[in-house]
């Protein structure tokens, strides 16, 4: 989902390191204050591509508005577990049958009630397919949601002002843990009477609210304030938070640099060698849920679902040397994959059977390249297909040349000019080559890696890839009501895909961020977006 | 006079019309599905794009959707942005800060080109003229994002004398050091092209007269020197102007400039047909806009150029 669009940066700041060796001090800000709680944090992000509605924001700049300004009933905490945001409880005995009771008086901040119906509504609008929701596919599992025609969710039944029960088609357990994803965050009643006037001036109930009807300047910034009418356990802990939108990251880190910006949660590639010396303990450098790999789809010759596309698929997993790519390319930005998931979400395993497929190993893999060849004799290039404007040609040179020079087989890169061409590409089945495919979980649950992504016919399942057991393992482990015997169910069904490798995983990415020195207490979510109400300034 | 204005607008108006339908057709063209791209990683589901496609309409063949575009023009319609931004807002947003930006950099490269230029055309030979050689050298070879990056970093980052990027509303203050990036290669290039300009009408004979007349130095370098050899420079510098004005992609990207080049870069990326195409047009009629003055302009500085009809 995060698309890395520049790059240039590199040669100018090696210029400019040569012509200033010496001297650091940093541009002065203006900033008087000090220790106080009014003061206004900065921090990065870039336009929304869409209006600001939560069932039609799907994208990191838009998100991270939202998840400001709206509570829902859940939140996510720095660590991913969630907590109880407007609900006071969320109850089922079944995993498909769920009770949702809404905490009394809480408003957004125009006033209008958070309630059973603000989420109703709001669910409805999001999965009503006339209303063209981006994030619609969030109720598929609601009973009464279709795809293909106008159709409400008859599963969602108000019991009383406060209380409402969601009835799913089939038993989801991770469901409560999806809640707190801003597809399922409530709407006021006023937004419902224009809701393209709502989108470009959003009143939401989290712990920030915009700061006035023109808060949004469009490709500058949006400038949100404390709201006061928010009681959960997000309380702003600052002035406000204003968001500065750049168009380049190597822009948003100069400002960092220069003082003009508090925090920054994506430090541009070319920086990668230099930020830990330039921010020194205010460098930020951990895993995220994003997962990175590339699809091999089953269509591929000598890449089928049996036993040589299998062989194969496992050869080129142990020819790829993860640690070395991730140090070299990647400064150490990247953590090697041991898994299909990311190891800050609750269930993470380094240490399942099979994962050893995953490290490198030259003679196993040549081994089992030869015992292939035995089978069907390989003739051709491998190829790996990506989007050349997200700057992935550095890595994907790298895992070619370690095929070629392990596996003594053609391999290279495959690059399409555009991002909207590779996806075009890789929808319409087109592609005759291996691709790129990249993950970033929407909630912090391990089902969010596997199920859209694996299951048989399941929506982002690019190559194609079904597995009977795999599928009964995911339906098993969502059946349940007890999430530990969930996440275990869902780790049998990793070691499949650890076996029929419909997709090699390379590596998670980090959030790589940094944060001003008049800032205290910056912490960065499981989605890699700092906990702004955190922060404090002085 | 007049007719020759009104003839050279009428012209513009096929190239207009011209333009946008190369433009939109090379949009079009552009390979790629840009409501694919909207979901980033993700497939969304068929019949969701569907009505996506309908909505921008997409769904319809390439002819269709130009003239229904070109339709809302005349209504004063642009179409809007995925965002869902109207494309004139974003016009009216933009162009102002760019403007500024370009008028800003036109000022620097002009007046410091021609009185460096003149100073050193008068020198020739001398240390001026060698340094300024030089350096002017220097700055022509140098690509404009290694100006900008060295730029920010030492007067932003390390002198903290101005600010490393453009904060809210685009003040003027803000816009002096991107206006600086921006005005360097063509004010080195303005430089050489004065000196050179003043060293040939220098030597020329009315200038020998003018000095033999017993004139001052101060009325010759002005009037007899420095007017006549300002056409190629007027020529130079309004051509540059004219670039200015349709953004420069690279430094206002560098510097988070909300202008022009940075917004259509990111609409080009996106794949948002309208944006771009207005964005173009808007250029276009600049550019003739631009050119209209300069061979006016002419006419003021050599009474010989005349446009008569």
């Amino acid at each position: 989902m995060k698309k890395r669009r520049y790059g240039i940066g590199a040669i100018a700041l090696i210029a400019a390191s040569a012509l200033a060796l010496s001297g650091c001090a940093a541009g002065g800000s203006d900033d008087s204050a000090s220790g106080d709680t009014s003061a206004v944090i900065t921090a990065n992000g870039s336009e929304p591509q869409n209006p600001l509605i939560p069932t039609n924001t799907n994208e990191t700049g838009g998100g991270k508005i939202l998840d400001s300004i709206f509570a829902g009933l859940e939140y996510y905490d720095a660590t991913g577990a969630p907590q109880l945001d407007m609900a006071e409880s969320i109850d089922t005995d079944d995993s498909q049958t769920f009770t949702i009771k809404v905490k009394a008086d809480q408003t957004f901040s125009n006033g209008d009630p958070v309630d059973a119906d603000s989420f109703i509504n709001a669910w409805q609008y999001g999965a009503l397919l006339s209303n063209e929701q981006l994030n619609s596919y969030f109720f598929e599992d609601i009973e009464g949601f279709s795809y293909d025609a106008d159709s409400p969710l008859t599963g969602l039944t108000k019991v009383d002002d406060l209380t409402f029960t969601v009835k799913l088609k089939e038993a989801r357990s991770d469901f409560p843990l999806r809640l707190g994803y801003s597809a399922f965050y409530p709407l006021p009643k006023s937004a419902f009477d224009d809701m393209e006037a709502f989108g470009q001036n959003p009143v939401g109930n989290g712990p920030y609210k915009l700061a006035s009807d023109t808060a949004w300047a469009h490709n500058e910034k949006i400038d949100l304030v404390p709201n006061e009418a928010y009681k959960g356990g997000r309380q702003a802990k600052n002035g406000g938070l204003t968001i500065v939108f750049y168009a380049s990251e190597d822009a948003a880190y100069a400002d960092l640099l220069g003082g003009n910006l508090d925090v920054l949660d994506a430090v541009p590639s070319s920086a990668f060698g230099n930020y830990e010396s330039d921010l020194g303990d205010r460098a930020v450098n951990q895993p995220a849920a994003i997962f990175q790999s590339f699809t091999i789809p089953e269509r591929l010759a000598h890449f089928g679902n049996d036993e040589e596309g299998k062989l194969r698929r496992q050869a080129i997993s142990m020819a790829i040397n993860r640690d070395e790519i991730t140090d070299v390319i990647f400064s150490g930005t990247r953590t090697p994959a041991s898994d299909f998931t990311s190891p800050v979400i609750d269930g993470w395993s380094d240490s399942l059977e099979g994962a050893d497929v995953l490290k490198f190993n030259a003679d196993e893999a040549k081994k089992l390249w030869a015992q292939a060849d035995a089978i069907s004799p390989w003739s051709g290039t491998f190829q790996i297909a990506y989007n050349a404007d997200g700057g992935h040609a550095d890595w994907v040179d790298a895992v070619s040349n370690n095929i070629k020079n392990t596996l003594g087989i053609d391999a290279s890169g495959a690059p399409y000019p555009t991002f909207a061409e590779a996806r075009t590409a890789i929808t319409d089945r087109s592609i005759q080559t291996a691709f790129r495919t990249g993950w970033q979980a929407d909630y912090p649950g391990l089902f969010n890696f596997l199920g859209p992504l694996y299951a048989t016919n399941a929506s982002s399942n690019d190559g194609d890839y079904s597995n009977p057991e795999f599928d009964k393992l995911l339906q098993e482990g969502s059946s349940t009501a007890d999430a530990d015997e969930a996440n275990t169910d869902f780790q049998k069904a990793q070691e499949i895909l650890l076996k029929d490798l419909p997709a090699i995983p390379l590596w998670y990415s980090n959030v790589v961020g940094g944060y001003g020195e008049n800032v205290q207490n910056v912490e960065f979510g499981w989605n890699s977006v700092p906990l702004f109400y955190e922060i404090t300034k002085n | 006079m007049a007719g020759y204005i009104l003839r050279r607008l009428l012209q513009a108006i096929p190239v207009l019309l011209g333009t946008t339908f190369l433009i939109y057709f090379m949009v079009f063209a552009m390979p790629g599905d840009p409501l694919l791209a909207l979901f980033g990683d993700k497939t969304p589901n068929p019949a969701l794009l569907e009505r996506l496609r309908q909505e921008y309409h997409l769904d319809q063949p390439f002819i269709v959707q130009y003239f229904l575009y070109l339709g809302g023009i005349f209504r004063g319609d642009f179409g809007t942005s995925f965002s869902g931004e109207a494309v004139s807002d974003i016009l009216a947003r933009t162009f102002p800060v760019t403007i500024r930006l370009a008028i800003l950099a036109l000022i620097i490269e002009f007046v410091g080109g021609v009185l460096i230029g003149l100073y050193s055309g008068l020198r020739k030979g001398k240390l001026f003229d060698g340094t300024a050689l030089i350096v002017s050298l220097v700055f022509i070879s140098l690509p404009i994002f290694v100006i900008a990056f060295v730029g920010q970093y030492v007067f932003g980052i390390q002198l903290g004398w101005a600010r490393t990027t453009v904060s809210t509303g685009a003040p003027i203050q803000d816009l002096i050091l991107p206006a600086f990036v921006l005005a360097s290669i063509s004010l080195a290039q303005l430089i050489r092209l004065t000196r050179a300009s003043v060293i040939e009408t220098a030597g020329l004979d009315f200038v020998r007269t003018a000095y033999g007349k017993g004139l001052s130095r101060r009325r010759i370098i002005p009037v007899h020197i420095l007017r006549n050899s300002l056409i190629p420079v007027v020529t130079y510098a309004a051509t540059d102007f004219g670039v200015l004005l349709v953004g420069a992609t690279v430094t206002e990207g560098i510097f988070n400039v909300p202008g022009v080049g940075r917004t259509l870069y990111q609409a080009i990326i996106r794949g948002e047909g309208p944006t771009v195409v207005s964005f173009v047009t808007v250029m276009v009629l600049i550019y003739l806009v631009v050119n209209l003055v300069v061979d006016l302009l002419y006419g003021l500085l050599d009474p010989r150029i005349r446009y008569v009809k």
